[in-house]
């Protein structure tokens, strides 16, 4: 058997709390508000739905490469690991004591759709919360990281919260976007977007589309390990910058000018191409190593 | 949603790591926690599902585990979203060994 | 004595004249390649198509005649009607709009899952009369016999200047369709995805063929035996470890065939981790009748398989195909030749093991994937899950079964016929029954018989998540019922069982647990798949395997 396929375990594939115990150093996660100790969403429950002990994000501490961190991993498999209000607490307060007790990073492990729709505004109103924390943690110097690369990618509103830490690191499996392809069907007609072509979908919302437009700081095996090796070196090279409207202008900017060059465009291959691909049908199928070394010999 | 309670006498277990926590509520799945109880001889159950009218079916289930198995002075918990016995079965198996610190 | 009453003797080739004579008069008159200009398409069915003629379509398992069947659907019923259709599979929407059209009125096929309610609704309506279900085999047999089609609507990858066609990896029923048409007298159209001036191979002579049409779009080919590593569940790993145990490994099956689904596939993906581990490799699953699953690519890789002949081809499959000619049948050009029939033949006759999963089983070990509002037939199923009482030739698992079924001093042996399945589907509804739904569906259509996929009497093992049943060496239909529901687990079937019984079954190893096999149920794990995703796959195939977009999540 191929040797490399035996020792891998998928992130994909792997739950919340497979992911952090393959994360973390061995024995070192120390869980917030266990299971034992919590109890489901008294929303589901009114509207007559089991919830789940930890309603479905398991938070903690613990270390990485023996560097203190706080973690927090949603469960893409319970109700596609949308957002409801004991869940976000979980996470602002998690966020909130970072900011206080100042780890070296809050690493944010999103595999969810966004909001909650079951508790409507409980699930709105912790989405904003979660994003007014991420910034806070950060302004107060603690890098926030998002990993993504799970079943459900990061959509809705915790697409957005991707985007407002400090960097993401996904892998090709992983997409990252805001709203759902599903729902942009339903809404705007299969010709606008066939959700069921599924290589289309990753082409515009996928990992490897979004590093390759800088979205992305690391493209990441499928791997939990490859995934604490890319941890541990983004954070040693990273220093998180003081809040900045400078800093903040410049990011807009760039977006505008995005906006202006790809706006029209209807697929990852345009893009890549005017990236500067030479080959763009062959980005899908080229392995990680390879596409990294792609987008390090594109122009900038 | 539906609430079951059940209790069974059962061999007491010996604990090694309380609580236990198994499975995670997807569809077809289940989520286990199983913590020591304050009945040396009895498994005290506690199930809410998402599958309504199984209540038989559960009892044999939770039944036949505890029969099978050391479980007694223990207390479990499932939030269930429609999971057939054989996973049932499975993630209680899963769920006990961990309690009693043998699991992978 | 008198003279007898004068008779034509060649009827039917003087009948075929007049078709051609009225495509002709139309200018249709097939030249150049017997080609015919895709806009006249329906002039052409219309001139050498009769009222109550007998019309195979090409709905292969995979491979779709669709231009053909579309354009049939849009012939006038006025000068087309009372047709009996024959062909495998129902399988596009043009094919039932056939009946509801009123161009068709009489059906003999063998399966129609995706059209299955449409087809149960035309029944009940009385707009459709089904002559019969039938086995693949079977069918065909009857294409030399009394289904002969007068015209057959066939899909060809590709045709060169004199008509000859390439049939391509798909070849599927091809062969069976144009052979039978051919010499009684029919008429053979094919529909084309490309005009080549040299074809790879010539598969179908130009003699055999009177018109060639170039389809507007390539054919359609349902990926039908893809299944993706990643909806394998626990439950269907720890039946795998059963079987391959249980079974592949006390019989020492090398030959053999396995029906579509997540439980086979499973078995597949064991093959070079458990089944490796237990030191099996070379031991089993050597020799294949099977379409090109995906899944079983580690196998393969692995160096468990010798060889495969397939029904068809699988999307995706060509380029890893022709990369194994070792394995896989392949032609001097390099692509596969499928054929559904001799695949068939080999499943019956060449296979010592058939494995497949089912939607419904009774206590006779009668099975069943028909249910109440549809009408599917069951493919291929019946003959491979049947034991054939014309083998002679003997192998080391045929006369194991063949003892444990008849006595140390048996006359012939048997085949394993081996029904997997988890005890609940989805929704909670138990498979095991005390009456399969094929009972009431025989009263709704009104048919002869009640539509059983598998006969209790060619089961020898079943293998659910409680455990493994041996029918094989059940004495009587007590026993028998017992044994089955033994391994019935939870089910309403189970729970009723005799335990007094079912545990003296136990003792005798007629009803085997996980562990009286020494298989720990936390040891089946996902971690044991040789590949969990579809890109695994892709890894073990060197890249070669060209995954269809559904089936991708990168």
């Amino acid at each position: 058997m191929i040797p490399s396929l035996a020792s891998r375990h998928s992130w994909f594939e792997a739950t919340a709390r497979k992911r952090i115990a393959g994360l973390l150093d061995s024995g070192s996660f120390v869980e917030i508000l266990p299971p034992a100790e919590s109890s489901p969403s008294p929303h589901l429950a009114k509207l007559d739905l089991p919830g789940a002990f930890d309603d479905g994000i398991v938070i903690g501490c613990g270390q990485l490469e023996k560097q203190a961190v706080f973690i927090a991993a949603q469960e893409g498999q319970f109700i596609g690991g949308a957002v409801g209000e004991i869940h976000g607490a979980k996470l602002v307060g998690l966020l909130k004591r970072a900011a206080r007790e100042k780890p070296a990073a809050v690493l944010l492990l999103i595999d969810s759709g966004g909001v909650r729709l079951h508790e409507a505004n409980a699930g709105l109103i912790a989405i904003s919360e979660i994003m007014r924390a991420v910034l806070a943690a950060r302004a107060a110097g603690v890098p926030v990281l998002a990993l993504i690369g799970g079943s459900c990618g990061a959509f809705g509103g915790m697409g957005i919260v991707a985007k407002l830490c400090s960097a993401i690191l996904i892998s090709e499996e992983g997409r990252l976007a805001l709203s759902g392809p599903e729902v942009i069907e339903t809404v705007a007609g299969v010709e606008e977007f066939d959700s069921k072509d599924r290589a289309l979908v990753w082409r515009v919302t996928g990992g490897k589309h979004r590093y390759l437009m800088g979205d992305c700081a690391m493209l990441v095996e499928d791997d939990v390990s490859a995934f604490r090796v890319a941890a541990t070196k983004f954070l040693a090279d990273w220093q998180e910058p003081a809040p900045s409207v400078g800093l903040l202008r410049a990011t807009q900017r760039q977006l505008e000018n995005r906006l202006t060059a790809y706006g029209a465009y209807r697929d990852g291959l345009q893009i890549w191409a005017a990236l500067g691909v030479k080959n763009p049908e062959s980005v899908p199928l080229l392995d990680r190593d390879s596409l990294v070394a792609l987008k390090e010999g594109l122009p900038t | 949603m539906e609430k079951l309670n059940f209790q069974f006498a059962s061999a007491p277990a010996s604990p090694a790591a309380d609580p236990a926590l198994c499975g995670v509520v997807g569809s077809g799945n289940l989520e286990i926690l199983l913590n020591a109880g304050d009945l040396p001889n009895q498994c005290v159950v506690e199930i809410k599902t998402a599958a309504r009218g199984f209540a038989d079916t559960w009892q044999a289930v939770i039944g036949a585990f505890a029969a099978a198995h050391p479980a007694g002075g223990t207390r479990i918990a499932i939030n269930d979203m429609g999971a057939t016995p054989a996973v049932v079965s499975l993630r209680l198996a899963q769920a006990l060994a961990e309690y009693q610190g043998g699991a992978q | 004595m008198n003279a007898p009453l004068p008779r034509q003797w060649d009827s039917l080739r003087q009948n075929r004249g007049r078709r051609l004579e009225r495509a002709a008069s139309l200018g249709l008159a097939g030249k150049n390649g017997k080609e015919i200009p895709v806009d006249r398409i329906i002039d052409l069915l219309e001139a050498v198509i009769q009222p109550g003629d007998r019309v195979c379509l090409e709905g292969n398992n995979q491979k779709q005649a669709d231009f053909l069947s579309e354009s049939l659907a849009d012939c006038s019923p006025e000068r087309i009607n009372h047709l009996s259709m024959v062909q495998s599979v129902l399988a596009l929407p043009s094919h039932v709009d056939l009946f509801e059209r009123g161009l068709a009125n009489r059906l003999d096929f063998s399966f129609s899952g995706p059209q299955g309610a449409r087809l149960a609704k035309l029944v009940q309506e009385q707009r459709i009369e089904i002559g019969a279900i039938h086995t693949y085999l079977e069918l065909f047999g009857r294409y030399f016999m009394d289904l002969t089609p007068n015209v057959a609507l066939i899909a060809a990858q590709a045709a060169d200047a004199e008509g000859n066609l390439y049939l391509g990896p798909n070849t599927e029923d091809t062969p069976a369709i144009v052979e039978a048409t051919a010499f009684k007298g029919g008429i053979v159209i094919a529909q084309v995805n490309e005009r080549l001036e040299k074809l790879p191979r010539v598969d179908v002579p130009a003699d055999w063929v009177d018109f060639t049409v170039l389809a507007p779009k390539p054919n359609y080919i349902e990926p039908l035996f893809t299944r993706d590593p990643a909806q394998i569940t626990e439950v269907q790993v720890l039946m795998a470890m059963m079987a391959i145990k249980g079974i592949y490994a006390e019989y020492g099956v090398t030959r053999l065939n396995h029906g579509i689904g997540f439980d086979t596939a499973a078995i597949e993906l064991l093959l070079p981790t458990y089944a490796a581990d237990l030191g099996l490799k070379g031991k089993i699953c050597t020799h294949w009748a099977l379409n090109p699953h995906p899944t079983l690519i580690p196998a393969i890789e692995s160096g468990f398989v010798e060889s495969v002949h397939c029904f068809g081809s699988e999307v995706g499959m060509d380029a890893y195909i022709s990369a194994r000619s070792d394995v896989f049948f392949t032609g001097a050009d390099g692509s596969m030749r499928s054929n559904r029939a001799f695949s068939q033949t080999a499943g019956l006759y060449a296979c010592d093991m058939f494995i497949g999963s089912t939607l419904q089983m009774d206590m006779a070990g009668n099975s069943s994937t028909a249910t109440l509002g549809r009408i599917t037939g069951f493919g291929g199923a019946p003959n491979m899950g049947s034991d054939p009482h014309g083998r002679r030739h003997a192998s080391p698992a045929w006369l194991k079964a063949g003892r444990e079924a008849y006595g140390p001093n048996a006359i012939r042996g048997r085949k394993l016929v081996v029904q997997m399945v988890e005890t609940f589907r989805e929704h909670m509804a138990p498979v095991f029954v005390e009456e399969l739904d094929a009972w009431k569906l025989q009263k709704m259509m009104g048919a002869e018989l009640p539509p059983i996929m598998i006969y209790g009497d060619d089961v020898s093992h079943i293998v659910t998540e409680e455990g493994i049943a041996n029918l094989l060496l059940c004495r009587s239909p007590e026993e028998r019922e017992q044994a089955i529901r033994g391994v019935a687990g939870f089910t309403p079937v189970g729970m009723a069982r005799d335990k007094a019984m079912v545990e003296n079954l136990r003792d005798r190893g007629i009803v085997r647990r996980p562990e009286d096999l020494g298989i720990d149920p936390r040891q089946a794990t996902r971690d044991l798949l040789a590949a969990r995703s579809v890109k695994d796959l892709v890894r073990w195939s060197g890249g070669l395997y060209a995954p269809p977009s559904r089936f991708r999540n990168w």
